[in-house]
Order: C-alpha cells, then structure tokens, then sequence
C-alpha cells in the first residue's frame, strides 16, 4: 500500500485541491471498485500531508484578460494546519494599493460553511462576511474562493477513472464531485502522479456540466524533506478567455504560529 | 434621513498636532534607524474631489454650484523586533475651496503597539471602530466624527488613548484609556449640507469641567462562537453627539455645541447564516439630563452570482429607532433604511451601491448612489450622488432641500 500521502492544494496560505504533497510511495493496493479506490487515493492524499503545523509565504497573482491586458496582486499568506477540520489562514494584500493591508482570516470547516472575516484598514472595521459565496471569484481573479480552501476529504465525493501519461510521469485521473449544494462545479477531473502524489492539472466543470476552467501547475518543490508545495500554476478559464497564474515565493514551514496568531485582534493589526 | 452633520474644527490646534508628529517621527526614525533594526514604510494616498450641486445653497456663503477640494493622507509605519513593536504615524489634511471649517488636518492616528501572545498595548493616537450594521454606527463611540469630511460620518477624528487588549479562550477584552476629548468638526459658513445656522465651535460648552482635557474610560468584550460574533461595551465620558444651543455670539445667532457627561452600554451582534447576515446593535444611555434606549437593526441577504456570472447583488434594510422621538439629536430616531450593493467580482473591483432613506417622523425621504472603480494599480474613481426630496420646514434636513449634489472623487495610491 502506499503510506502517508497528503495532498494539498495550496494557494497562498489557502490550502486546497491543487498542490499535492507526498512522503514515499510505494506499490499501493488499490480497491477494484473506482469509488472506492478514488478515496482510497483521496484518504492517502491527505493523510500524507499531515504534520506541516504552520507555513508563511508570499503569493503574486497575476490576472490577463482576453485582450491581453494584465494586472497584479500580491499577499502574505498565513496557514495554520488543524487537525480533524479544516484549516485556519490569514491573508494580507500587498498590492494593488488601494487594497493594502486589506486581509482576510478564514477558519475552513470540513463539513459545512467555513467562518470568515475581513478587515478594512481605512475604516479599522473587521467584517464577518458569508461565506456561502464560495463560488464567487476572489479578488477579480479565475480563482474562485472554493478553489482556494481547505483540501477535506469530506468536501468530495471521489470516482477513479484510469491512470495516463501527464506532465509529472503517470497519473491517476480521479473525478471529485463537490458534496456542498453552493459549489460551482459540477465535477472536478484530477491529474495526480503515482509516484509523488501531486495534482498536475485539474479540469472544473460548471453548473451545466461543460469545462469552464483548466489548472495547471508548472513545477513543485520539496521543503522539510516531506512536503511538496507548487511553485506556480496557471488557471485558464475557456469561457471567459481569461487567465490567472499564482506564484509563490519565501515558503516557510514551522515558523511557530499558533492559534493565537489567527484571530480578530491579528487580523486588525495585519500590516 | 442621513441628517446633516453641521461642523467646526480647531484649526490652530491640529496645526500643533501636525507640527509635534513630525517632529517626533524625525526622532523616531533617527532614534530607530541607528539600530538597524527598524524598517520604514511609507504609503498613503492623496486625493481629488470635484462637486457639483443641483443648485446654490439656501444660506449665506453658499452660493456656489461647484467645489474642489484636495487632501492627502500619508502613512508612516516602522517595525521592531519582527513587528512587536510598531509605530504608525497617520497625519491628514484637506484644503477645500469654499468651506473653511473644511480645510483642516489631523493626526488620525499616530499609534505605538506592542504585541505578545495574548497581550497587545497601544499608546498615542488611534482609532476604533465598533459595530455591524451600514447606514448609521449608532454604538461606534471611541473616535469622534470628522463630520466635514464625509456625509455618512465615516470619517473619524483621532483620538488619544492608552489602550490595552488581552485575548482569551473566551473572547477578546480591550480596555482603554481615551486621554483628551476631540470636539465634532461642523461646515463654517461656506460649506454646503449644513443648517442655517452655523455652529460655533470655539465656544463649545462642557459638563465636564476638564473640557478638552477629559479622561474618558472604556471596558469592551468581543467573542466569535459559531455563526454568532458579540461585542458589548462600558463606556463613561463625554458623549461625542453635541447637543447644539442656539445662542448670540457677538451680536449673531449661532449654535454652540453642549457636550453632556453619559455613561453607556452598547451591544452589537451579528448572525451570520449562508447569504443572510442579520444584525443588530443597541445602546443605552444615561446622562444628568436624560435616559434613553437606541437600536439600530436590520439585515443583508446576498444574491450570488447573479445570471451565472460574477456579479452579486446584496439587498440590505434597515430599521433605526431612539426612544427620544423626535427630540433626538440622533441621526435616525425612526428611520428606515433600503439598500442594494452591486459588485462585480472584476479586476477593477467595480461596486455600485444605491440607498434610500425615510424619516417616518418627518416624512423625509433622500437617495444616495455610489459607484467605485479601479483605473490601475495607482488610481481609483468613485461618484457619489445626494438627492434630498424637498421636506417639510419641521425637519433639520429641510436645511438640505437644495443641496441635491454629485461628486467625483479620484485618488490616486502611493
């Protein structure tokens, strides 16, 4: 079997579907049944992920429209791993301007709606706001709030389709089907290595079941000797013709965050 | 009705303010940098702001039908010891062309912090905000309103305080010290969205006999559990809402602002469930001369992705009431209030937000549109329309009845 694999989809201090992290791997013994296999896969994803505590980085978002036109952001990300639910994150804009020390704390639930706040710094005002947008774009960008959550196990319910050829060796194809009734998608389709457990490319499907947007990642790279982080990725969304790639720098893992530094009171004072 | 916040400020003594921070940040950077340990940021904004009215006013010194006004606002920000040590210095100032009670500066905020793990510690000048709901901040006390900078009351003057925060398994507690009152700004006599009767601020009146000097104190718990986030407040001071008193200054009818003693409660609470954020705040007050209960309460229900796009379109209402009834001095006292927020979800951050307002006292009714944008990493626009329907002479917002306005705003980010 395959011991340990964590899975992670990491977007900023967003954790989500689309880095995939993994210790070893070896010759796995895999159900027969593709529903059970692709939890099997789904179970060992995460499992393997667990242990990173706490991580800070830097993310730059850069958004082109179909004409071509691009423009930028750039966030502090914050992440603190939580045991049996989903994760905590703290996100501080940097850039554009007019958005600076604009930050976000989310506590992600693995069953039901996850509990956020924002903070606008030109009025000292922190704002619980719903989070049942979860489809919803964040910050203009191809990324939708959803995208950028928490990897749970209970957030899908998982199909194994086949193994192919993809960009890192040979993958297995898992289709993941979103359990909450507010998500945009459909279905998800997963491109993970068998090897290394990571996603490579992860196709949405919207509410009338046709591609709405492609995620690629470029590469990953290992910190800690454990844990492999995306070092940037492309999202493509075919209806609209725009893009968004994510990059990320200054990954730090361990760096002694607690509870206490995800919390109203950190959120307000996020420079 | 979004009543007229009618205003002054002390010009002279912002001055000072303006003068002492910058002599004190040219000794904390000089102080800090020789230890290589601090690092400075500076950031801000400046902006310009072109109005038109519908038009002249209906009182002397304001026959103009077009205003410019220019501000900016800097931010100085250092960092010790990995950021638990910070200073922020956030001086502002407005030169505006016909108001000036208009042109003024302040330090909004020049702010020392230490942090630990559950403790952090403010010294200096800050600014606090309290509350949930959005057309009027009926429990926000701390700061006082810079009201002519902005018609929503938005806009705070800083305030000195000592303040200390704790964080516990059971909440946050935030215990201040608010050192020195800060007396309301009113419009002088060239400014519009005023009444007829200018107020007289040099000649503001105290309960307290400390005046300007008076030590206000204030005790705060604040907690999040499940869909529910509570504050509730102890404060005791001087209340920031003047009354105003008509009175012969020099020979001339004006109003002098009469600033009571009050010890107050408030609470403030949100429940947040899928697209529904339901909320409510409430105070009561007490001061020689009065008792009253206040509330403001109301709701926001979000509807996303409108036609399967980004676009989400919030709806909000809300109910605002005084127990002083007309009497009040409060901005509503039986007021109901309608909204509708539009955002995009685009890369320019686009939002439009429509509001209208009924005094169901005075039957008065006023609009208010606002659309915002972003024109690139540096700029953004936004316009601002007023239209007050005309109202009978009973109401204070008569004072407004040609006042109908629309504003550009463009700022630009540095």
């Amino acid at each position: 079997m395959f011991t340990k694999v964590g899975k992670k989809f990491v977007i900023g201090g967003f954790v989500s579907v689309i880095t995939l992290i993994i210790l070893q791997a070896s010759a796995d013994d895999f159900s027969g049944d593709p529903v059970k296999k692709g939890l099997q896969i789904a179970e060992k994803i995460k499992a393997r992920d667990r242990g990173w505590n706490d991580s800070q980085t830097t993310l730059k978002m850069v958004l082109k429209n179909a004409a071509g036109q691009t423009s930028s952001r750039e966030l502090r990300a914050k992440a603190l791993e939580v045991q049996d639910d989903g994760d905590k994150s703290l996100n501080i804009f940097d850039h554009p301007r007019d958005i600076k020390g604009t930050a976000f704390l989310s506590f992600s639930h693995a069953i039901g709606s996850d509990d956020q706040w924002l903070y606008l710094p030109a009025l000292k005002r922190v704002k619980r706001i719903a989070s049942r947008n979860k489809s919803g774009p964040f910050v203009g960008s191809e990324f939708a709030y959803e995208d950028l959550a928490s990897f749970e196990i209970e957030k899908y319910t998982y199909t194994f389709l086949r193994e192919e050829r993809c960009k890192g060796g040979t993958c297995f194809v898992i289709e993941q089907v979103p359990v909450d009734k507010y998500s945009g998608y459909t279905r998800l389709l997963n491109w993970v290595d068998n090897t290394q457990y990571r996603s490579w490319k992860t196709e949405f499907y919207d509410r009338r079941n046709s591609l709405l947007k492609t995620l690629t990642v470029v590469d990953y790279k290992q910190y800690l000797d454990k844990y492999w982080r995306a070092t940037g990725m492309s999202m493509v969304n075919h209806q609209s013709k725009k893009t968004t790639d994510l990059l990320w720098s200054n990954y730090e893992f361990k760096t002694g965050l607690s509870a206490k530094d995800f919390n109203k009171n950190t959120l307000k004072r996020a420079k | 009705m979004f009543r007229p916040h009618l205003k002054k400020i002390n010009f002279k003594r912002c001055s000072k303010i303006i003068f002492l921070t910058a002599a004190l940040s040219s000794v904390f950077s000089g102080a800090f940098y020789s230890t290589k340990s601090a690092a400075i940021e500076i950031t801000g904004s400046s902006e310009i702001e072109i109005t038109a009215y519908a038009s002249d006013g209906q009182f002397q010194g304001q026959d103009y039908r077009y205003n410019t006004s220019f501000a900016i606002t800097p931010e100085f920000f250092w960092e010790w010891k990995s950021g638990d040590i910070t200073l922020v210095v956030t001086p502002f100032v407005r030169v505006d062309e016909n108001d000036d009670e208009r042109s003024h500066s302040d330090l909004r905020e020049f702010d020392f912090t230490y942090v630990n793990d559950v403790w952090e510690f403010h010294v200096g000048v800050g600014k606090v905000f309290w509350g949930v709901t959005e057309f009027n901040h009926l429990v926000d006390i701390v700061n006082q309103t810079d009201s002519v900078e902005s018609f929503d009351g938005e806009e705070k003057l800083g305030q000195p305080m000592l303040s200390i925060s704790r964080l516990t398994d059971w909440g946050i507690i935030d215990g201040f010290v608010l050192v020195g009152f800060r007396e309301r700004s009113f419009a002088g006599e060239g400014g519009r969205l005023r009444g007829d009767i200018v107020v007289d601020e040099s000649d503001a009146r105290f309960e307290n006999d400390r005046e300007e000097k008076a030590i206000d104190f204030a005790l705060r718990w604040s907690h999040s559990l499940d869909v529910f986030d509570v504050g509730v407040y102890w404060f005791s001071g001087t209340d920031r809402a003047p009354i105003l008193e008509p009175s012969f200054i020099n020979g001339a009818l004006g109003l002098i602002p009469f600033y009571e003693e009050i010890d107050q409660i408030g609470i403030d609470a949100q429940a947040t469930v899928d697209s529904w954020l339901l909320k409510f705040e409430g105070l009561h007050q007490q001061s020689a001369r009065d008792e009253y209960l206040a509330s403001q309460l109301g709701f926001e229900y979000t509807f996303y992705g409108l036609a399967r796009s980004a676009t989400d379109i919030g709806l909000l209402l809300e109910y605002g009431w005084d127990e002083r009834g007309i009497d009040s001095n409060a901005i509503a006292q039986n007021d109901i209030y309608l909204g509708a927020r539009l955002a995009l979800n685009d890369s320019e951050n686009s939002a439009l937000l429509v509001g209208a307002s009924y005094d169901s006292d005075f039957y008065t009714r006023s609009f208010l549109i606002e659309a915002s944008r972003r024109i690139n990493d540096r700029w953004t626009m936004s316009i601002e329309g007023l239209v007050f329907q005309k109202s009978n002479s009973n109401d204070p917002a008569a004072a407004l009845n040609d006042d109908d306005r629309l504003q550009l705003t463009l700022e630009r980010f540095f």
